[in-house]
């Protein structure tokens, strides 16, 4: 009794249907957290730090507790728990004790019966502190410090967070066989995410000693762990709700010292209380892209083809941990799953900085080191007289394929994408064939369909979705999952929708409740659709057996008839429809009729599906970081207009292949690749997180430029669907992967426009024209970094490859679902 | 109706305003702007707040059929003037065409930016009802989004206008009067 016989049977999954919370919205109805408000509320303020890097010395908030209307005041006495997302990482308390490491960093915190009154105590505050040494980038993070004005005590030296030296394969025998060696550096600048909801949570511990958190927040789950840590509650005595995420991109994954703070206030004064950010303090709690300067060397063979790569990447983490081990890894984990590479070196430091944390922005880690690796193709291809396209194309690593690094390759739709976009660019015939100051580029990319590893190591499913079914036919799905507007509630409604027979809007959705729902471990690393979708499908077919069992014994089916393929019931449109030989018999039974009969047969009707990806990566340190159940592609081609007297870039178009597996929704998968492009056109254009002397010179957006409908170019996306055997109905990601060959596709086609190589972000007029400066010299013209650090590194770990030519099925397992084609 | 207990708050007025075409009188701080005021004093939550400096345009509402941000704005400049907000843009338990198009073409992804853009929408429709893209483009420039690179909102608005454009007087056979209904 499979489901579906074929992809083109499907009734509901590949129709652009209005997202399920697509009419709330728009009628301004949706709930995000600092839209509601509970009686008795008070409201919470945060004090940050106005050094970049001090010892406190003493904490006066006698004042402020004097105010009239202040009801409570904490301090880092209150809360002496250490946190961090990464259990490798818990370095953040929720107000800092002894010592503060970036101006913003949060020491006090004050609850009062309105923000006005928060707001005035925490001016009262009076805060004395002892100056220490600071660093504020990547060169002044590897210098040697004193042991006391280290701004953490752990790490492997100074202010070194974390190294890495991997190597794979025989590097030296690789760069030995190049007939080439292409060197140079990149820096890709760091930026905020900038979603326009601000952070914003409400606690209320109740009477019964049990805690319930509203929070906008991507990782619901993770939130309630770092809770029950730093509150010393049991967990099972906290509820944490992720309200409707107003934007997150990345920069709601970690729990956040706002959180805490409203829940120990309440503790203290019984009240419920509420924290929302502001603005300014959303550009300090950051967590956004971390700046990397980056050193490619690349041997290649004249034909093109990669004989070895030796990557460093030196990452600016800023103040904490964050998720800046798994980001710097990152920076080295998918260079190989586009290409093929037989020999890799991937070098990596992490250093701290006296600036807002970074942690995970839409491409965690991997925008960087592709900016990177895109133009550095670029370079080859042009060195070598060979179309760019036609070149990546040459090089491209195999489907079904392990990579040097252990990385499992399954459904591989690049080849397409490079093609799509080219052919949709017209770029085979404008590559060069265009006048001065117009340039067209391409450049590709990949990106996880969800972390192959949880944040901390354990055996349980990554996602599970429970189902029930009222006997009026609803259905009510349920999964800790969270829509931050990538459009996951109306996933979850259209596959449990699909295998049911019914339509989405019946289908009713309970989520990101920790007390309510089954797990989901959050909206991070694109992996909700493929591992939801998957738990969801799981869930969906127990309950639809039962279902066709009763309708089957209602109707008098022949059991064997229906096993073995010849007879089937067909759910769609609300109907359970009897065929044989693909020919309807007339024998039909209503959705709501099965239900009433399922029940009669077997009891309430509920279920559970779940989703563990299989082991995955190879046998080292570090390989946790980049495995995933499949990869997306992209490939992308921008073409643009320099302006040679002002060096304004304008992007003119953009054509960007998308190989997203399937597309469960056409115009939310859109949505996503377009929302990709716009956001990579602010980092390469305007945005950027600039400090002087510690200070953050722009943490408002007043100042801080995204780009507008004005700046915004047509796109034309193309949606490959390469079906993957994996996926739920064969989708992969969509939502990180397209912004990721943006940034390279535009400096290529800046080069291609002028002739010049702009090497790091974000590419602004003043570069391109230093840029054209050095050409009407005569001089190099590249503009980038001018130095690269010169760092001792560890002793290489070396780990043998999984070579190439060894089968597939000794280290792909495939694990096709019943009647889904490949 | 909260007031600070703070030595800053300044004196309190009584307010009186017209608010999605019904009669609102409030004593509130003459410091709060209105976006304070149709959040926090009148339940108004719709309207959102994403910068607090004139800059994102997701507060906005429209004074006489006009945008404005509303985190500038103090609620005793527009007394007796007419206040709408995105509780008020359904007529008659019939959502506005812009809100059909919004859900449906994909528009609204986390949604925040919606109702502030949708209330610069029918600025635009009200004064333009046959724009072009570009004028769609330059008259919502002030209206930031982060989550769609803007497209499917300039789709939606265009067709809305459309819709709006085609629609007959009591609104039957529309999609929006189908959507309502729940029809595909």
């Amino acid at each position: 009794m499979s489901y579906r016989e074929n992809d083109t049977n499907y009734s509901v999954v590949g129709q652009s249907l209005p997202r399920v919370d697509g009419m709330r919205k728009a009628a301004g109805q949706t709930i995000y957290a600092d839209d509601f408000t509970l009686p008795r509320m008070l409201y919470g303020k945060l004090l940050g730090s106005r050094r970049p890097h001090a010892r406190i010395l003493s904490i006066d908030t006698s004042k402020a507790t004097a105010m009239p209307g202040v009801k409570a005041i904490i301090t880092g006495e209150d809360l002496p728990v250490k946190y961090g997302i990464l259990p490798v990482s818990e370095d953040e308390y929720p107000l800092e004790i002894d010592r503060v490491r970036f101006v913003g960093d949060p020491i006090v915190a004050v609850a009062a019966v309105d923000e006005m009154t928060a707001e005035e105590a925490v001016r009262l505050i009076e805060v004395e502190y002892e100056d220490l040494p600071t660093s504020f980038g990547i060169e002044e993070g590897l210098a040697a410090v004193e042991e006391t004005s280290r701004i953490h005590d752990y790490g492997p030296h100074d202010n070194v967070h974390k190294q890495i030296n991997l190597e794979f394969g025989d590097l030296d025998s690789g760069f030995e066989a190049a007939d080439q060696v292409f060197d140079n550096t990149y820096f890709y600048s760091g930026n905020n995410h900038l979603a326009l909801e601000q952070h914003s949570a409400v606690a209320q511990y109740g009477a019964d000693s049990r805690l319930t958190l509203w929070s906008s927040t991507q990782t619901p789950h993770y939130v309630h762990k770092a809770l029950a840590k730093v509150l010393k509650i049991p967990a099972a005595r906290i509820r944490v709700i992720a309200t409707p995420v107003g934007g997150g991109f990345g920069g709601k994954s970690d729990p956040f010292p706002h959180e805490f703070c409203a829940a120990k206030l309440s503790m203290v004064t019984g009240c419920p209380v509420k924290i929302t950010l502001t603005r300014e303090e959303v550009f300090y709690a950051h967590r956004g892209r971390h700046p990397v300067l980056m050193n490619v060397k690349l041997g290649v063979k004249n034909d093109g083809s990669i004989t070895a790569l030796d990557f460093q990447s030196f990452v600016d983490g800023g103040a904490y941990g964050s998720y800046g081990v798994a980001s710097t890894y990152y920076t080295g984990a998918l260079q190989t799953v586009t290409y093929k590479i037989p020999a890799y070196r991937f070098r990596g430091v992490r250093v701290f900085t006296n600036k807002p944390p970074c942690g995970p922005k839409r491409g965690h880690g991997t925008p960087q080191p592709r900016y990177a690796l895109e133009i550095h193709l670029d370079r080859v291809a042009n060195a070598l007289g060979i179309d760019p396209a036609v070149y990546r194309k040459s090089i491209l690593v195999d489907e079904y394929s392990m990579t040097v690094n252990h990385m499992r390759v399954t459904s591989c739709g690049l080849g397409e994408c490079i093609d799509k976009a080219s052919k949709g660019s017209d770029f085979n015939s404008l590559h060069g064939a265009l006048p001065p100051g117009k340039g067209i580029g391409l450049a590709c990319g990949s990106y996880l369909s969800g972390a192959g590893l949880p944040i901390y190591w354990n055996k349980m499913p990554h996602t599970s979705v429970d189902l029930k079914i009222d006997r009026g036919g609803g259905v009510t799905a349920k999964c800790m999952q969270i829509d931050i507007g990538q459009g996951s509630d109306s996933v979850l409604a259209m596959t449990v929708a699909e295998i049911l027979g019914i339509h989405p809007t019946d289908v009713n959705l309970v989520c990101a409740d920790t007390d309510t729902t089954p797990i989901d471990l959050g909206a991070y690393s694109s992996r909700v659709t493929f591992m939801m979708g998957n738990a969801a499908i799981d869930a969906a077919e127990k309950l639809q057996k039962k279902l066709l069992a009763a309708v089957a014994e209602e109707l008098n089916l022949c059991e064997e008839a229906l096993s073995s393929g010849t007879e089937r019931l067909q759910s769609a449109a609300g109907q359970i429809v009897h065929e044989v030989d693909g020919v309807q018999t007339g024998k039909r039974i209503s959705f709501r009729k099965a239900v009433e009969l399922a029940e009669a047969k077997f009891g309430q009707l509920s279920s559970t599906g779940s989703f563990t990806p299989q082991k995955l990566g190879g046998p080292y340190k570090g390989s946790g970081v980049g495995p995933t159940p499949a990869y997306s592609y992209s490939a992308a081609v921008a073409r643009v207009c320099v302006d040679l007297e002002t060096g304004i870039v304008t992007p003119e178009k953009i054509w960007i292949a998308h190989d997203i597996g399937r597309a469960i929704n056409p115009i939310l998968a859109r949505g996503q690749i377009e929302g990709s492009v716009y956001m990579a056109l602010g980092e390469i254009f305007m945005e950027e997180q600039a400090f002087r002397k510690g200070q953050h010179q722009f943490p408002s957006m007043l100042d801080y430029k995204t780009p507008t409908f004005l700046e915004m170019p047509p796109v034309e996306s193309y949606l490959i669907e390469t079906n993957d055997a994996e996926g739920p109905f064969g989708a992969k990601e969509v939502g990180q992967g397209a912004l990721l060959p943006i940034p390279p596709a535009i400096a290529n086609a800046v080069y291609n426009a002028i002739g010049a190589r702009i090497d790091e972000l974000p590419i602004t007029p003043e570069k391109v024209l230093a840029a054209l400066a050095l050409q009407e010299k005569g001089e190099l013209a590249q503009v980038g970094p001018s130095k690269f650090p010169d760092y001792q590194w560890p002793d290489p770990i070396k780990i043998d490859p999984v070579w190439y030519d060894e089968p597939p099925e000794k280290w792909v397992e495939t694990r096709r679902r019943d009647g889904s084609k490949c | 109706m909260k007031h600070s207990a703070s030595q800053a708050a300044l004196t309190s007025e009584r307010l009186h305003f017209r608010i999605n075409g019904e009669s609102h009188e409030i004593v509130a701080p003459v410091n709060k702007t209105l976006l304070e005021i149709l959040r926090e004093d009148l339940g108004l939550a719709g309207t959102k707040h994403g910068c607090e400096l004139g800059e994102c345009g997701t507060c906005t509402v429209l004074i006489d059929g006009e945008p404005v941000l509303s985190c500038l704005v103090l609620p005793i400049e527009v007394q007796g003037h007419e206040i709408l907000t995105v509780e008020g843009l359904a007529e008659g338990g019939r959502p506005h065409e812009l809100q059909v198009a919004f859900a449906e073409l994909g528009a609204a992804q986390c949604g925040y930016c919606t109702p502030g853009m949708m209330m610069s929408a029918k600025a635009l429709l009200d004064s333009n009802p046959e724009p072009s893209t570009e004028e769609i483009k330059e008259y919502l420039a002030g209206n930031l989004c982060r989550c769609t690179g803007y497209l499917q909102i300039l789709e939606a608005v265009d067709a809305a206008a459309k819709r709006l454009h085609s629609c007959r007087p009591d609104g039957s056979g529309s999609n929006s009067e189908k959507f309502r209904r729940g029809e595909p």
